[in-house]
């Protein structure tokens, strides 16, 4: 019974790295560019949703609403403002100035919130559930964490593979030249690249800060370090990849507490990662990169 | 009025001039073929023409419009199609897909599925594998397909980068019969081809081009005669 409730908050947990990651995978699909603010973002999500929520008494919904607002705004400001001027710089410029978005986002929330420990009041209400005359609780969080993540990751999938401004970012993933020659506004398409990862991270992180009750101005860098790995283990800029990438990293993480070692867990996973890119350096389900010669 | 003047046009690399100010038109209805070495510029120029490439000075008039002021995205609604060096069809998705990409910017739904079929007519081949995926295809038939995704988009003038290249000579007659058909049915044609016989073959007039200038230019008959060009070009 310990295996299957590792496993359920396993999933759970790596749902939500899955929702980081596809912001992640996609930015990187899309702009060619590693975003390492991203993670930051989940952050302002949970910071936004306890200012309106805790401060202000608003009610719930309201505040995920303000939250997915605000950071879709941010996501898509940050592009223009930091990365849009280095579309033709080379790529180490682009990762430094995403390290100091980073920092920047990190610092400001210090400034505006304050260095102390903010405690969460969880966004989801719903009873836990107890399986096997209550040998398995499966809690709240983790039932809506996985609800919300199917439904995302279902949606988004239609969105790509059924709407024309989807297959118009699958055009340009493959070849922005091309996809230019067809019609395809390609800043417009980053915009709403970004402006998708960046909502996605701001419901990752009401899901997180849900289950991790601790807000700090630092509480997204851990997980999108990990979402990060989760998106390289999947294969960069798939999103599959992503989606299971996230999942399998949860899973690991979590059996990994549950058997091995606390301490030990992020330094399993990050072996895993080291593992997986040691036998497959594109991951999961990454595409073989043609070099033109 | 030509349909498409290109005037005192010049492109840089860094500090590399690629092309030194060169001025050519093409009239409606025409089939003009740019015929040059490796690295004389040809591919810069079309790629300059749609948009890939800034240009540093010059001008690029189509149907009056200047296109080196115009975003590359927004240059296939105007009517202009670029077939590219290499193909550049996109492998992940399905000849389907692929040709749906090539009428992005086409709104009414009838019109787009009577170019489809036209495309189908036209390219039988496509219509067999549409649902297979672009990166799987032959070479002749990703040629096919990149051809047939330029037509989604209805254009007034089709731009074909070495439409001919890494092809069989059988595959290669076969595409520019195509070519030809194309032409007929009243598209402009500007074609760069390194295979200057068989661009010669199916132009009205040619510029030739060498390392950013065009040296030579006139009916595509009298270059085919012409003793430099054959030398150069023809291997006679």
């Amino acid at each position: 019974m310990d295996f299957l409730s590792y496993l359920v908050s396993g999933i759970s947990l790596g749902s939500i790295y899955a929702l980081i990651a596809l912001g992640y995978t996609m930015v990187y699909g899309i702009a060619k560019m590693l975003n390492f603010a991203h993670g930051d973002i989940i952050m302002v999500g949970g910071y936004v949703i306890f200012t309106m929520c805790t401060t202000w008494g608003l009610p719930t919904p309201a505040g995920i609403i303000g939250a997915i607002i605000i950071c879709t705004v941010l996501g898509v400001v940050i592009e223009r403002v930091a990365y849009k001027p280095l579309r033709k710089a080379t790529s180490l410029a682009v990762l430094i100035t995403a390290i100091g978005v980073s920092y920047f986002l990190q610092n400001a929330a210090l400034l505006i919130f304050g260095s102390g420990t903010k405690s969460f009041t969880s966004v989801v209400t719903i009873p836990a559930i107890h399986l096997f005359d209550g040998a398995l609780v499966i809690s709240g969080e983790t039932i809506v964490t996985i609800i919300v993540s199917v439904i995302i990751m279902i949606v988004l999938s239609l969105f790509i593979n059924k709407t024309k401004p989807g297959r118009a970012m699958l055009a340009v993933s493959e070849d922005r030249g091309a996809a230019q020659l067809m019609g395809v506004n390609v800043n417009g398409t980053i915009t709403l690249t970004f402006a998708i990862g960046s909502a996605l991270a701001a419901i990752a992180g009401a899901l997180l800060c849900s289950a991790y009750p601790a807000l700090s101005s630092t509480t997204g860098a851990m997980p999108g370090i990990k979402a990060f790995v989760a998106a390289v283990f999947g294969g960069i800029g798939s999103i599959p990849g992503a989606m299971i990438g996230g999942i399998l990293l949860g899973v690991i993480e979590n059996l990994s507490k549950g058997y091995i070692s606390t301490q030990l867990s992020d330094t399993i996973v990050f072996c895993v990662l080291i593992i997986v890119l040691l036998v497959k350096p594109t991951g999961l389900f990454g595409k073989k990169i043609d070099e033109k010669v | 009025m030509a349909m498409l003047e290109i005037k005192d046009l010049e492109v840089c690399y860094g500090v590399i001039r690629a092309i030194k100010g060169i001025s050519f038109e093409v009239n409606q209805g025409e089939v003009i073929a740019l015929i040059g070495a490796n690295g004389a510029g040809k591919t810069t120029i079309l790629h300059t023409i749609t948009g890939l490439v800034p240009a540093k000075s010059g001008s690029i008039l189509f149907e009056g419009k200047e296109l080196t002021k115009t975003p590359a995205h927004k240059i296939v609604s105007m009517g202009m199609a670029h077939v590219p060096e290499g193909r550049r069809i996109f492998q992940q998705l399905s000849v389907l897909e692929n040709l749906k990409l090539g009428a992005y910017t086409r709104k009414d739904k009838n019109e787009i599925a009577q170019s489809l079929k036209m495309v189908y007519e036209r390219f039988p081949r496509l219509e067999e594998r549409k649902n297979q995926v672009a990166g799987t295809l032959s070479g002749g038939e990703q040629q096919m397909l990149a051809m047939g995704r330029a037509l989604m988009s209805k254009p007034r003038i089709i731009l074909m980068d070495e439409p001919s290249m890494g092809l069989s000579p059988l595959l290669v007659t076969e595409i520019f019969d195509i070519i030809k058909v194309i032409s007929e049915s009243g598209t402009t044609v500007l074609l760069v081809e390194q295979n200057a016989k068989k661009a010669l073959s199916i132009a009205d007039r040619a510029y030739v081009l060498e390392t950013g200038n065009i040296t030579l230019s006139g009916k595509a008959s009298d270059l085919m005669n012409n003793e430099s060009v054959q030398k150069a070009y023809l291997g006679e």
